[in-house]
């Protein structure tokens, strides 16, 4: 009994530097992200409104709605177009990683700044900017044709190929991060240890070095992957009308046919995709730093 | 006897600053060099060069008489044992070990017969599923060697392998080492800064400093006759008194010190020259009485008491120390006592040193460790 008197004081004083320390960041959590998770579940399960909005009740409508027909059909096509921009940003991320964290301290911070800097633009601007590039008289049909590798004109934008040249823009820096990281984390007298025994540098790379950079591929590809599947603006700038996304359904659903229940349910369909890769990953024994560090 | 590395004038720049300079030796096949220096000394870039992770700036290293200078460590039959152990930290211990095998595409069956076998060798059996990182620094630093020693190098290169062990494990692993090497017959090149392990386990040692080869020879020479200076100052506590060559009879010197002159034998000193006599704490005899012959006086500063022997500081008038150690059942004299140092001839070392500079010669007489 005398003890728990004693550390009594001690504990309110611990709780209040919790408090003081954790407080407002909680407070902010549970006031941005918690409530509007959980409103998000709720009307998932709701009736939209005549006029947006939703009407209380319970239903599963929403969620056997996601997986309607045609729903369906541009998940696949999401799930392609991220899948192949994941793919195209890690073969244009791992040499260009490979090859900067080889370098010296100057030209590393050099090279990671130039990655870095277009960030401080918007990314609708630099998108506008390749519109320009792409499109019919863009600088690179001019360019072949004057070179006279082509005689008409390329589609390069608004389609398939330009939201994907799009997306792969959008989203290399978050690939290139963390496997730069993991790249120049790796010991390099791993490398000496395989070519003395034996190894020669493919052989070495493919058994050394890919292998123990494979948590920053991994990473990369759940920083690529799961944005791709929601970023319907770089489709709608430079796909035409055509190409939709998992995100495109969502805006549509909220913003165009008023129907929140849905949009909600196809958010929550998208956030547990999110979650079950994340899983993948740390199974995989992928580090959840690696994730918010890079 | 045959030599399985040799290495001719070689010398390694990193820029302006030469850290091996040329460097000449063999290395016999079947023994147990160390090379041994101070860090910097070039000991560890000369066996990166022998590896073939780093590439002479001039000279060339025969290893069982072929040129190798161009050669990846791929193709070089040399296998290196690591400071930091460098184990696959993805692979499993058998899959660390049978690394270099495999790389070779050698058939499964005997990848698995000769991975058990090392295992064994290196007593570590039914650890092959562990991770490099369940095992303590010892483990590894046996799976290291054992990846190393399964592909059958021609020279095994250890690169102060046990540097991050503590003592006791250390002095184990020297003596598990030492019998390995015995039993499996391959030569070894180990690098290490630790004159006590040099002195152990070695067959020969190259003494290194600055760049330079100061003397290759088997540990009891080094010890007994060290060859320069820096040689005598590095291994075991040695002290040091300046002198002059007046007279030679053979191999008889005879060098003025500061106190007098002493005989000595030497064969390879001029008339007039400056040299170093070098005494062994253990040699060095001090009585209360003045000795006939040669004596050094001295006063006792302190006592040492290190197990079986005390060490007995000793300060001489020029104001030098230098140390005795006798038996710890010699009974103690006081200190501030005048005592009178003096030295068999047969155990004091005269050390040739050309390029002494002249100051040297008042520093007299000097200790050092």
């Amino acid at each position: 009994m005398k003890k728990q008197g004693k550390e009594h004081p001690g504990k309110k004083k611990r709780d209040a530097a919790f408090f003081a320390t954790a407080g407002p960041v909680s407070a902010w959590m549970i006031l941005f992200v918690l409530i509007p998770l959980i409103y998000i579940v709720a009307i998932s399960f709701m009736r939209r409104s005549a006029y947006g909005g939703v009407k209380l009740g319970f239903t599963f409508e929403n969620i056997f709605q996601i997986f309607d027909l045609s729903n369906l059909r541009v998940f696949g096509q999401s799930i392609l177009m991220a899948g192949i921009t994941t793919v195209a940003c890690i073969l244009i991320a791992y040499p260009f990683a490979y090859f900067v964290a080889k370098k010296g301290e100057i030209e590393k911070t050099i090279f990671m700044a130039l990655v870095m800097v277009p960030f401080m633009i918007s990314s609708l601007i630099r998108l506008f900017a390749w519109i320009n590039l792409l499109r019919r008289e863009g600088v690179i049909n001019r360019f072949l044709m004057f070179l006279g590798v082509i005689d008409e004109p390329l589609q390069l934008v608004y389609n398939y190929v330009g939201s994907i040249i799009g997306m792969t823009y959008t989203l290399l820096p978050f690939m290139i991060l963390p496997l730069y990281s993991s790249i120049e984390k790796l010991d390099k007298s791993l490398l000496e240890a395989g070519s003395d025994l034996g190894a020669k540098p493919v052989t070495a790379f493919m058994r050394i070095t890919l292998p123990l950079t494979m948590p920053g591929i991994f990473a990369g590809t759940i920083m690529t992957f799961i944005p791709a599947l929601g970023m319907f603006f770089v489709t709608d700038l430079m796909g035409g009308s055509k190409i939709l996304v998992i995100g495109s359904l969502i805006r549509n659903e909220f913003i165009t046919a008023k129907n929140w229940p849905l949009g909600a349910a196809l958010s929550l369909f998208l956030i547990v995709i999110t979650l079950l890769l994340v899983k993948l990953y740390q199974k995989n024994g992928g580090s959840m730093d690696d994730l918010g560090g890079a | 006897m045959e030599s399985i590395v040799r290495i001719e004038n070689v010398c390694k720049d990193y820029g302006e600053n030469r850290v091996v300079r040329s460097l000449s030796m063999d290395i016999r096949k079947g023994e147990f060099l160390t090379m041994l220096g101070p860090s910097g000394c070039g000991k560890t870039t000369t066996l990166r060069m022998i590896a073939g992770f780093e590439q002479p700036t001039s000279g060339k290293i025969y290893i069982e008489d072929t040129e190798i200078h161009g050669k990846k460590p791929y193709q070089r039959e040399v296998n290196t044992v690591f400071q930091n152990y460098a184990l696959f930290p993805h692979m499993t211990i058998f899959d660390n070990v049978a690394f270099g095998l495999s790389i070779r595409k050698t058939p499964k069956e005997e990848i698995r017969k000769r991975v058990l076998e090392m295992l064994e060798l290196v007593q570590l059996t039914g650890y092959e599923n562990r991770k490099p990182d369940q095992l303590s620094g010892g483990q590894k630093q046996r799976v290291a060697i054992a990846r190393a020693l399964i592909n059958r190098p021609k020279v095994l290169l250890l690169d102060e392998p046990l540097g991050a062990l503590d003592l006791k494990l250390r002095k184990q692993m020297q003596f598990e080492l030492k019998r390995l090497q015995k039993r499996l017959g391959i030569t070894f090149v180990y690098v290490t800064h630790d004159q006590e392990e040099a002195l152990t386990m070695s067959d020969r040692i190259a003494v290194l400093s600055k760049g330079i080869l100061e003397q290759l020879d088997c540990p009891k020479n080094i010890y007994d006759h060290p060859a320069s200076r820096f040689v005598a100052d590095f291994i075991g506590e040695s002290n040091l008194f300046y002198g002059t060559v007046q007279a030679k009879r053979g191999n008889e010197v005879v060098v003025m010190l500061e106190t007098g002159t002493v005989t000595a034998l030497s064969d390879d000193v001029r008339m007039g020259e400056i040299v170093d006599i070098s005494v062994r704490p253990e040699n060095l005899l001090m009585s209360p009485e003045p000795t006939p012959g040669f004596y050094c006086p001295g006063i006792i500063k302190e006592y040492v008491f290190v197990g079986n022997v005390q060490k007995v500081i000793i300060m001489l008038p020029s104001g030098k120390e230098v140390r005795v150690n006798q038996s710890a059942k010699i009974p103690e004299l006081a200190v501030g006592t005048n005592v009178f140092l003096y030295w068999e001839k047969e155990d004091a070392v005269v050390i040739s040193s050309p390029d002494n500079p002249i100051f040297h010669a008042v520093d007299n007489p000097v200790y050092s460790e």
